[in-house]
């Protein structure tokens, strides 16, 4: 492996890793919200047991999701200098507010976790409230400086000199708005399929049968909405990036000669070499539907990008294809769910309806680790989307495979220890709270 | 507005060395106990440190991106150069991390504890000594950015006698700090007494190690001498910092913990006044040419201005909940 390709391995495993933790950051603080509202409201225990399981859970995500962001803002000098020599004053902004609003998760993180019967019971309740808005806004600001990447603004490219830099302008950059709402509907998918997931296997098991339908059903609820609106989002960045980045639509779709009436590339194997791809379903127009809203309009292929400039075509295709399907069938799922909510209340407690909780578990996590394969990925062999390329922005220092396997084996490690402690969380359930 | 920025970065760095440090120090303390008392040690520091260690470590990452918002030239020079020390201290902050709150979370109290409390001992110590031998490098002037070879330029630019004794004057200080703060936060006099005799065992290591890191700076010709008393205010500041250090062993002696921490903060305050005042505004030396000023390698002054405003709009929100957090959490209330 040589150094540029590690550089670039190591950048996104620490993502890739980071994004879980952020994703469960983000959005358990809220269905926390919801249990201990509803422990408020109507004084069932179990809502208050509910509420404290997972905020034991939370507890050990956020240490993880705090250091692996910790680690984030070094490597992003540690691997990419150059760029972040030029990139740091123009995107820096949504970092500086982002400073603001982990402090204020971390204080009210305090307040909450160590909290109990200390204060006020609605003060207590607000400061879960504040942890869960500060992490999405802490999100919501880092997309916007990754949708900077995707779409630069905010500066002047004048022979290779970033004149006339305005940090706000950059900030909301053409892409910041799509790509936020499509983050906070994923982490509203993946953390609310995974949670209910884990409790829909409980009740399976015939463990605590109270406490975890309680939990399942406030987890369902966000995972069924947002499985419902995010097909839209994703149309919306779709439509987004075919405007601003044709070459990673392409690339997306594996479309690589540029045509009207274009058809959409269902699975297959694309072929770089030959621009071909083997064994695809098509349906004709349908792309040219999808990413400008007509069936016969023209959609950039690969064929009009110079070699140089095109990103991999396999990866990004499968990684696409992988994420659209995951959320067609979180889609099918959230609908049937709805139904049987408004029309067969008694299949609620249908074996196969469990089940199909528990198969659900990674759908989510796996849709987001595909999403951001396809935007970052496909944004290559662009770090700046049009203005410096990748290659040129890594870090001199030789011996970069090193830091590359170091790295890999504390994610390991840590991946591993820390589905031990949720297994255990789990377990416990019985002894620590539920007498059921 | 650049000296607003530049405030709020010595300001951060200054807490993240009295809060960071006092909870690095914690698991300094611990690290040197014996291994009867390490149980009992352990208790009443993560009663003192748990609600706000997460917030303790917030400083580094506001220095660090007011580094990378506002110097990128500074933040991508230190990364380059010194990518060695910085992936170990990185390292040593996700173990730190990590085995902190696993410890407390783990449903099941095992043998893994035992291996929590080992990564928590040794990282503790491990990451303030690369902080310090960071910092040390940093204004020794021992990064060469005119090093051809792949030992100058990524190796010897950070290990250096000098960084080292840093290091470890970091360590003890971190130590020092955390002994008393817990001292104030202990209930039982047994416990008192145990910090109060870890807090002189720390002081008197603290000197010693200043002591290296000047015997060093002698050997090696690093102009210390020159940085700490070539001007009056520096000069001045280390002469209240040892005179303090009288008062407080009296201060030990009678056990006053809120003076005790005063005075404490003061020492570590004053000397990195003492430091920094003489190298203004430059932040990194470097070996055979200009150091880098933080007056000089700014970026845009839309970038400064926007970073100012939202620095100073991000305190008004931190700064009374970090107090009122702290407030609800120190000893007096618990009752
Ligand atoms: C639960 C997760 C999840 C699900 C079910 C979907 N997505 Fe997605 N998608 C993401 C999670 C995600 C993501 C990980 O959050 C990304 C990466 C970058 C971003 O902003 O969101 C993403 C990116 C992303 C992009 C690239 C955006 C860019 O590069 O700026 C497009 C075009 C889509 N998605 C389209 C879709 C469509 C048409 C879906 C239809 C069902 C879909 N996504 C479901
Ligand atoms: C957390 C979700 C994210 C994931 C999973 C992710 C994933 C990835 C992947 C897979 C790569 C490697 C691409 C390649 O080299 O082929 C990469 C590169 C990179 N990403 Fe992201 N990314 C995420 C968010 C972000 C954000 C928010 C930023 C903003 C600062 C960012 C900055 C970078 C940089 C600087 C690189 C290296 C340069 C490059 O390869 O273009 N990423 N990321
Ligand atoms: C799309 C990508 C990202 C999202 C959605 C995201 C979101 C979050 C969230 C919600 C947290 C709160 C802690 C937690 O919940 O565990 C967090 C922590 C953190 N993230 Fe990310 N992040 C992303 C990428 C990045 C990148 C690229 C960086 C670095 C430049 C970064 C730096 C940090 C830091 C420093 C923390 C620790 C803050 C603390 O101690 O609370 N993140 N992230």
């Amino acid at each position: 492996m040589d150094d540029f390709i590690a550089a670039r391995a190591q950048m996104a495993l620490s993502l890739g890793f980071h994004i879980i933790f952020a994703c469960i950051g983000m959005m358990m603080p809220f269905f926390m919200a919801v249990a201990h509202y509803k422990w408020l409201k109507t004084g069932d225990i179990t809502y208050k047991n509910v509420t404290k399981a997972w905020s034991r859970g939370v507890a050990i995500f956020f240490a993880t999701g705090a250091v692996s962001g910790t680690v984030l803002s070094f490597e992003l000098g540690l691997l990419w200098p150059e760029f972040m020599k030029h990139a740091g004053p123009i995107f820096g902004m949504p970092f500086s507010l982002e400073g603001t609003a982990f402090f204020i998760e971390a204080i009210a993180l305090g307040f909450y976790l160590y909290g109990w019967n200390r204060f006020n019971k609605w003060f207590h309740w607000i400061t879960g409230v504040v942890v869960g808005v500060s992490g999405l806004a802490s999100g919501i600001l880092v997309v916007a400086a990754n949708a900077w990447m995707n779409s630069p603004a905010g500066f002047d490219f004048v022979n290779g000199q970033y004149l006339n830099i305005n940090p706000i302008t950059a900030m909301f950059n053409d892409a910041w708005l799509s790509q936020a709402i499509h983050m906070i509907l994923a982490t509203t998918v993946a953390t609310g399929f995974a949670v209910a997931g884990v409790h829909a296997l409980m009740i399976l098991k015939g463990k605590n049968i109270i406490f975890h339908t309680k939990a399942f059903q406030i987890a369902a609820l966000f995972a069924v909405i947002g499985a419902i609106l995010q097909p839209f989002s994703g149309d919306f960045s779709a439509k987004d990036i075919a405007k601003r980045q044709p070459a990673k639509l392409a690339a997306m779709e594996a479309h690589f000669k540029t045509e009207e009436r274009a058809a959409l590339i269902i699975g297959g194997i694309p072929d770089e070499e030959k621009e071909t791809v083997r064994y695809a379903v098509k349906i004709p127009g349908a792309l040219s539907f999808l990413a400008h809203g007509d069936f016969n309009k023209e959609v950039t292929g690969l064929d009009a990008i110079a070699k140089k400039d095109r990103p991999p075509v396999a990866i990004v295709h499968y990684a696409f294809q992988v994420m659209v399907m995951l959320g067609v069938l979180m889609l099918l799922i959230a609908l049937l769910y709805l139904f049987i909510l408004w029309r067969k209340k008694s299949w609620l407690d249908k074996r196969w309806l469990l089940k199909l909780f528990v198969a659900a578990i990674p759908a989510g996590f796996i849709a987001v680790e595909a999403g951001w394969t396809v935007t970052e990925v496909g944004r290559q062999p662009w770090i700046i989307h049009g203005i410096m390329r990748t290659a040129d922005a890594v870090t001199p220092m030789p011996g970069i495979v090193y830091s590359f396997y170091i790295f890999t084996g504390v994610y390991v490690s840590l991946s591993v220890i820390v589905i031990l402690l949720l297994y255990r969380q789990v377990k416990m359930v019985g002894k620590l709270y539920d007498k059921s | 507005m650049i000296y607003i920025v530049m405030a709020y970065l010595w300001a951060s760095v200054l807490l993240y060395i009295l809060m960071g440090g006092a909870d690095f120090g914690a698991g300094i303390l611990e690290f040197f106990s014996t291994r009867k008392s390490q149980e009992r040690t352990r208790t009443v520091m993560y009663r003192a440190i748990g609600p706000i260690w997460e917030a303790n470590h917030m400083w580094l990452i506001i220095a660090i991106v007011i580094l990378f918002v506002g110097f990128p030239v500074i933040y991508t020079t230190m990364s380059v150069y010194l990518h060695i020390p910085l992936t170990i201290m990185l390292l040593g902050i996700i173990a730190r991390g990590t085995a902190f709150t696993f410890r407390n979370y783990d449903a099941v109290k095992d043998q893994l504890q035992v291996v929590y409390s080992k990564t928590f001992m040794y990282s503790s110590v491990i990451t303030p000594l690369f902080l310090g031998i960071i910092a040390g490098s940093a204004v020794s002037g021992s990064i060469n950015p005119k090093a051809t070879h792949f030992a100058d330029a990524y190796i010897f630019s950070w290990l250096t006698p000098f960084s080292l004794a840093v290091g470890i004057f970091t360590v003890t200080i971190c130590g020092f700090l955390a002994a008393i703060f817990i001292i104030g936060e202990t209930k039982s006099e047994t416990d008192k007494t145990r910090f109060v005799k870890k807090s002189k065992h720390m002081s008197i290591a603290a000197l010693l190690a200043a002591a290296l890191v000047f015997a060093i700076a002698f050997l090696e010709d690093i102009p210390l001498t020159h940085w700490l008393f070539g001007n009056a205010v520096s000069v001045a500041c280390v002469a209240l910092a040892v005179a303090s250090l009288i008062w407080m062993w009296v201060s030990l002696f009678t056990k006053q913990t809120k003076l005790l921490r005063v005075i404490a903060g003061a020492q570590v305050t004053l000397l990195l006044v003492a430091i920094t005042y003489e190298h203004y505004p430059v932040l990194i030396n470097l070996k055979d040419s200009e150091g880098l000023s933080l007056l000089d390698n700014y970026g845009s002054p839309k970038t400064i201005q926007s970073l100012a405003v939202a620095l100073i709009a991000g305190s008004i929100f931190i700064l009374p909940s970090l107090f009122y957090l702290l407030y609800s959490f120190s000893n007096k209330r618990e009752a």
